[in-house]
Parts: structure tokens; sequence; C-alpha cells
């Protein structure tokens, strides 16, 4: 293949080969490189002084937005008026990992996990990286395994980079009632629990931990401070905050009830209970008598009327009640519409 | 690549391809393509912009060689970025969690492959998978590591296995032989997606909602050629068989318009919701309408309206203190 193109590349091909070349030439180098040699060794710097220094300083940016480390040093220690540049190859590299076939079948795993979400680039490229070597991943091991992440959140990036830097954070926020309002945070997590993301962080307008869906973040939220302008609690535990603000709580040690319960029928509460046989509890023919640990009066009332028919309460009498007012504001709300 | 790609971003992909082609000489362009996820015709553009590349100089010798005509890649004399750029922070964090969440979830992985992979990852990544620490995912780790761990078996095996499962929507037992496909994280939940005998379908089973499962010495034979599904929408899959059923939803229970898959949403004002959705099964309607007490209302059609008021009613009238129904017994 010659090495003569016919026509030129594009301005954006022009550009990737511009700073393709000033990488190559930063890495090749022991010495640090004046902005003159920079300017003999990439061919592509404009020949007007003002130009370059602007499309240099520009560059510079870049390939560190990239992660490469780029070292500005003094040409020669004992003159430091002219700063020089090179790229540390032992810096820019990532180190030798010797990953196992099977250590990168599971790293493959991870990668794809994301490969529906917005850190799905990032994902593959990481993998690529680390399957440079030619180490064939050992697939059989992960057949048939597909964990899927989902940032289809429009603040998931906003949010995610905010905890990265520690950076405080406004937005508004629609509360479970439906009302808008403004909310200045210092985000501290940011977690996936059910499907859902979450922030958990310091809400200044509460003056209080607080926890956010990040779906119900209305438009993006935007920067409020300075990054790394406060620190994480030390015992933050963000998946106990979730939990406790959802309703979720662990189990408490509560009463016992007793149900009549259809045979056959309502396995989710079958779960769990124990049979109240030989107790002396006789259950009609047709129905089973079972014995269950109440861990939340509501969520029981919610499960039992959930069964209709098939379920009955035969104590306590506050589980009894609410499942019949939950009943009846069902048969209500769908007689009203019926008359 | 279909959408825009900045200069700044060629150069992370450039970095990133020739490291790994370095190590690949000879590989056909399609598996170069398909791997590094581009299309043919941008790695024979890629590869054009890296031979007129190299070091200072730029004599012939200076620069990177690069060959496709024959329809193999060879790529050499690029020794200065012969070695991959080191992680970014969104590669590392996404490894990282990932990992992370996988090493929760007891059973599913072999557990020491994932622990020695996460322990290299985090030295290589340093500072980013400290920040990493702040982002997490919680893949349901309370499933019973022997469940996950025969269902990963069955899948690598290539066998049937038995399920006793648990409907929800009709709230019972049922008993069915499943050739595993595969298991999928759907929502924070696992699922194994299997061709049920039983329902001669596809059909997905919660691993919470598995009473017991066997791995049976027969051999999985799913049907071949069967569509993958797409499950970034969720794991609730309407047909157009299904029942469309108009609700209103009170404020407490507008969540019902988030947590299924609706065709659509009105706002009644108040924070009311009118939603459109298709039902499968009725019963689980019936138990959704029940559990929410009053706060969904089935508006369309109207005889379902009238059955979910019927049923409640039968419900109240059972249990209603007295001789004929009641619970008096204790």
């Amino acid at each position: 293949m010659a090495k003569a193109t016919s026509k030129g590349p594009s301005p954006a091909a022009a550009k990737t080969e511009r700073l393709l070349n000033l990488v190559i030439a930063l890495l090749s180098t022991r010495q640090p490189l004046s902005k003159a040699r920079i300017r003999e060794a990439v061919p592509a710097y404009s020949d007007n002084d003002e130009a370059f220094e602007r499309m240099f300083e520009r560059d510079k940016d870049e390939l560190r937005a990239l992660g490469i480390p780029l070292r500005t040093e003094p040409i020669d220690p004992f003159f430091d008026d002219e700063p020089g540049y090179r790229i540390d190859e032992r810096e820019y590299a990532l180190p030798e990992l010797a990953l196992e076939a099977d250590e990168l079948a599971v790293v493959g795993l991870a990668s794809r996990s994301w490969s529906q979400a917005s850190l799905a680039g990032p994902a593959a490229q990481a993998l690529r990286k680390l399957e440079a070597a030619g180490v064939v991943r050992d697939e059989a091991s992960v057949a048939g395994i597909e964990p899927l992440l989902h940032t289809s959140e429009p603040a998931f990036e906003p949010v995610r980079d905010a905890v990265l830097s520690r950076t405080p954070l406004r937005f508004d926020y629609r509360g479970g009632t439906g009302d808008l309002t403004q909310r200045h945070v210092r985000p501290w997590s940011l977690t996936s629990w059910h499907g859902r993301w979450y922030v958990t962080g310091h809400d200044l307008d509460r003056d209080a931990p607080r926890v956010f869906r990040l779906d119900r973040v209305s438009g993006v939220p935007r920067k409020a401070g300075r990054p790394g302008g406060y620190a994480v609690p030390q015992d933050h535990d963000a998946l106990t905050m979730i939990r406790a603000s959802s309703g979720d709580d662990a189990a408490a040690p509560g009463e016992r009830a007793r149900l009549l319960v259809r045979e056959g029928a309502a396995s989710s509460l079958r779960r769990g209970a124990t049979t109240a046989e030989g107790t002396g509890a006789a259950a009609p023919e047709g129905w089973d008598v079972l014995d269950v640990q109440v861990r939340s009066l509501r969520a029981l009332a919610e499960e039992v009327a959930a069964a209709g028919p098939d379920v009955r309460v035969v104590r306590p009498a506050e589980l009894r009640e609410q499942v019949r007012a939950i009943l009846q504001a069902v048969v209500d709300a769908h007689e009203e519409q019926t008359r | 690549m279909s959408t825009y790609e900045s200069a700044t971003s060629r150069l992370g992909r450039l970095l990133t391809m020739v490291p790994w082609l370095l190590n690949r000489q000879g590989i056909d362009l399609a598996s170069a393509a398909a791997e590094l996820g581009v299309s043919e015709q941008q790695v024979v553009d890629d590869l054009q912009v890296l031979f007129v590349c190299g070091t200072p100089g730029h004599y012939p010798d200076d620069l990177i060689d690069a060959q496709w005509e024959d329809g193999r890649v060879y790529v050499s004399n690029a020794d200065s970025i012969a070695r991959p750029l080191r992680l970014g922070r969104d590669e590392a964090l996404a490894l990282i969690v990932a990992l992370r969440a996988l090493a929760a979830t007891p059973g599913l992985a072999q557990s020491d492959a994932v622990d020695r992979a996460l322990a290299k990852l985090e030295q290589a990544a340093g500072d980013a998978a400290e920040a990493a620490g702040h982002v997490s995912v919680d893949l349901e780790p309370t499933l019973p590591a022997e469940l996950v761990a025969a269902v990963r078996e069955a899948l690598t095996e290539r066998r049937r296995v038995h399920l006793r499962y648990h409907v929800a929507s009709r709230d019972e037992t049922t008993e069915r032989d499943v050739d595993p496909l595969r298991v999928v994280s759907v929502d924070g939940r696992w699922y194994l997606e299997g061709w049920c005998h039983r329902a001669h379908g596809v059909r997905l089973f919660r691993l919470d909602r598995v009473e017991d499962l066997t791995v049976l010495d027969e051999p999985a034979s799913p049907p071949v050629d069967l569509p993958e599904r797409d499950l970034t929408r969720g794991a609730f899959l309407g047909s157009p068989d299904d029942l469309a059923v108009t609700l209103h939803l009170a404020p407490g229970s507008a969540w019902v318009a988030e947590s299924f898959p609706v065709e659509s949403v009105t706002e009644l004002g108040e924070g009311r919701l009118e939603v459109r959705m298709r039902v499968g099964d009725p019963r689980w309607l019936h138990r959704l309408v029940r559990r929410q007490g009053g706060g969904v209302r089935v508006v369309a059609p109207q005889e379902v309206a009238t059955e979910v008021a019927r049923q409640a009613r039968a419900a109240l009238d059972a249990d209603a203190p007295g001789p004929a129904g009641g619970a008096g017994l204790d």
C-alpha cells in the first residue's frame, strides 16, 4: 500500500492525526520537548505563531481530558524559564494485569452489563484495553448470564459526575405528592436498587440526610459549588437509607396473625406461614388455618385483600378491620361508577 | 459509526485499537470490526490515519505500518503506543461497579474469578477505584446461593431443570420442566428465561419466586432459532391479545404508572392519573386493584369494573360476622 494519499483528510481526521502524532512524539522522548521542538515534530501545526500557540494549548487540554498524563517539566533543571513537555510511558500505560481467561470472562460480563446504558462506550473500551494482550476469554464459565443495567434517567450523568467529584448540586424534584421543589444537595452516593437509581446526600434546605429518586429529578441538575467541597460521612450506608425511605424496613418481631386460607390458594401467604394444625384450631372443610408473622400490619392487610375471597382473617381484630376497610374502598370506588 | 465522533474520542479509540491489533496480527477485517464495535469501513479509515502517523521525522521508517489489502489486518512499528492507555474514570467505574455487584450475588459467577479480577482492577485503577465506591448497584444479593449456582450449572452444562414456581398473578404454585436459555437481571431482579415445556413457549421466571429447582439429567433442547427477546424496557411483556384496560390512579397509587408498562398516561389534575395498559391475566389486575384499596379504579371495560366490585363485595360478605360466614374460629 502506498504511503501517499490522493486527497487530503477531512478536518476532523486531520486533527486526530495531529493529536496522535503529538502523543507519539511526547511518548518517544526521554527529555521534555520545548514548544519549538514539538512544532517541528508534529507537521500539522500551523506556521503562524499565534495559531500554533492556541492550537497547542487546546490539544494539551484535550489529551489531559482523555486521561493522558501530560507532564510539564523544566527542560534544563538549572534554568526553569522555558517549560518542556513529555508523557512518561509508565504513567501512560495500563499496568500489566495478567488477567487469566476466567478473570477476563467475568470482566467481559461486567462490561456487557452496561451495553444498554450510558456507560456502554467506556465499558466496552475498558474491556478492549484489558484484553489487548490477546488472552482468550473463557466464555463457557459465564454462559447465559446477563446482568442488564439501565441508566435511562437523564439526571444520571450529571449526578454521577457530582458524586465522583463531590460537587454540590441543585435540581428540581418532584416529591411523592407531585409537587415540584428546588433542592440543594451535597451528593454522597449513587445507588441502583430494585432497578431504580437513587442519590443520597445532605439536603441543604432541610439540613438533613435525604434520598432522591433520579427518575423524579426534573430537568438537568446543575452544579452548585466547587468539587471536593465536602466529605462523605464515614458511616454512610446508602442501601439502608434507601430501604428506610421506601418503607422497606427490616422485619421487626411482631405478633402472629391467624388466617383461614382456601386450600390451594394464596401461596404467597403460605410461604413463611406455619399451619395451626395441632393447636386445637379446626378449619372448615376446604380451608386451612395458617399462622403468619406480622411484619407490617398494613402490608399484610394489603396482601390479604389482594387474595380476596380466598382468605379470611381470624385475628387480630385490627388486621380484620384494615382488610375490610381496603375492600370496602374497592367496592365504593367501583360501585359509584356502576350506579 | 453512525453518531458523530469527536477527534479526541477517535484518538482514544485508536490508542486502544493499536495494542489490540498488535496482538492479533492477521485477524480478518470482519472479525476485527465486530470485536472493536465499529464498521469494516471505519476500521479501514482508522488504519489510514494510523499509517500517516509516527515518530518525529516522519520518514517512512518512522511511520506506523498498517496493512489490510487481503482482508487481513497487520499493524507494526508502533512501539511507543503498544501498551493501552490506563483506564479512564468512567471505564474503571463501569467495570468495578458491575464486578462488585456480581461479587455480591453469590453463586452467579465463579466468585474467586470475580474477586481476583476485582483485586487486579482496583489496584490498576487507583483513585478511580476508590471513587467508584460511591456508585453501586444492588443486584438482589438475597437470593439463595445454592439456587443461583444450580441455575448456572444448568446453563453451562445445557441441562433441563424442573421448577416449582410461584405464579404471582394467580398466586399459585406450579410445577414445570424448563430448558434454560439465560439468566438475566432486569430492574434489579434476576430472571431465568427458558423454554417452558408446560406452556410451549419462552417464559421468564423470577428467581425469588422459584420455590425449588432441580437440575435434571436430560439435556436442554429448546427449539432452535428462538428470537432473542429485548428486555431493555423491562421484564413485562405485553401481547396484542392482552386485555386493554383504563385505570384511574389516586396520588398514592401513581407508582403503578411507573412500575408497569403502560401505553399512555394522562394527568387528571390534583396528582391523579389515567393510564391505559394491557393485562395478560385478569387475575393479576384483580389482585392489584384489591391491594390498592380504592387507589386504583378500573374505568374501562365496564365488565371488568363490575367484576372487581363483585369479588370485593363477595370477600366482604363472606367475612361478615354471623353464623353463615364469618371467621369466628379461634
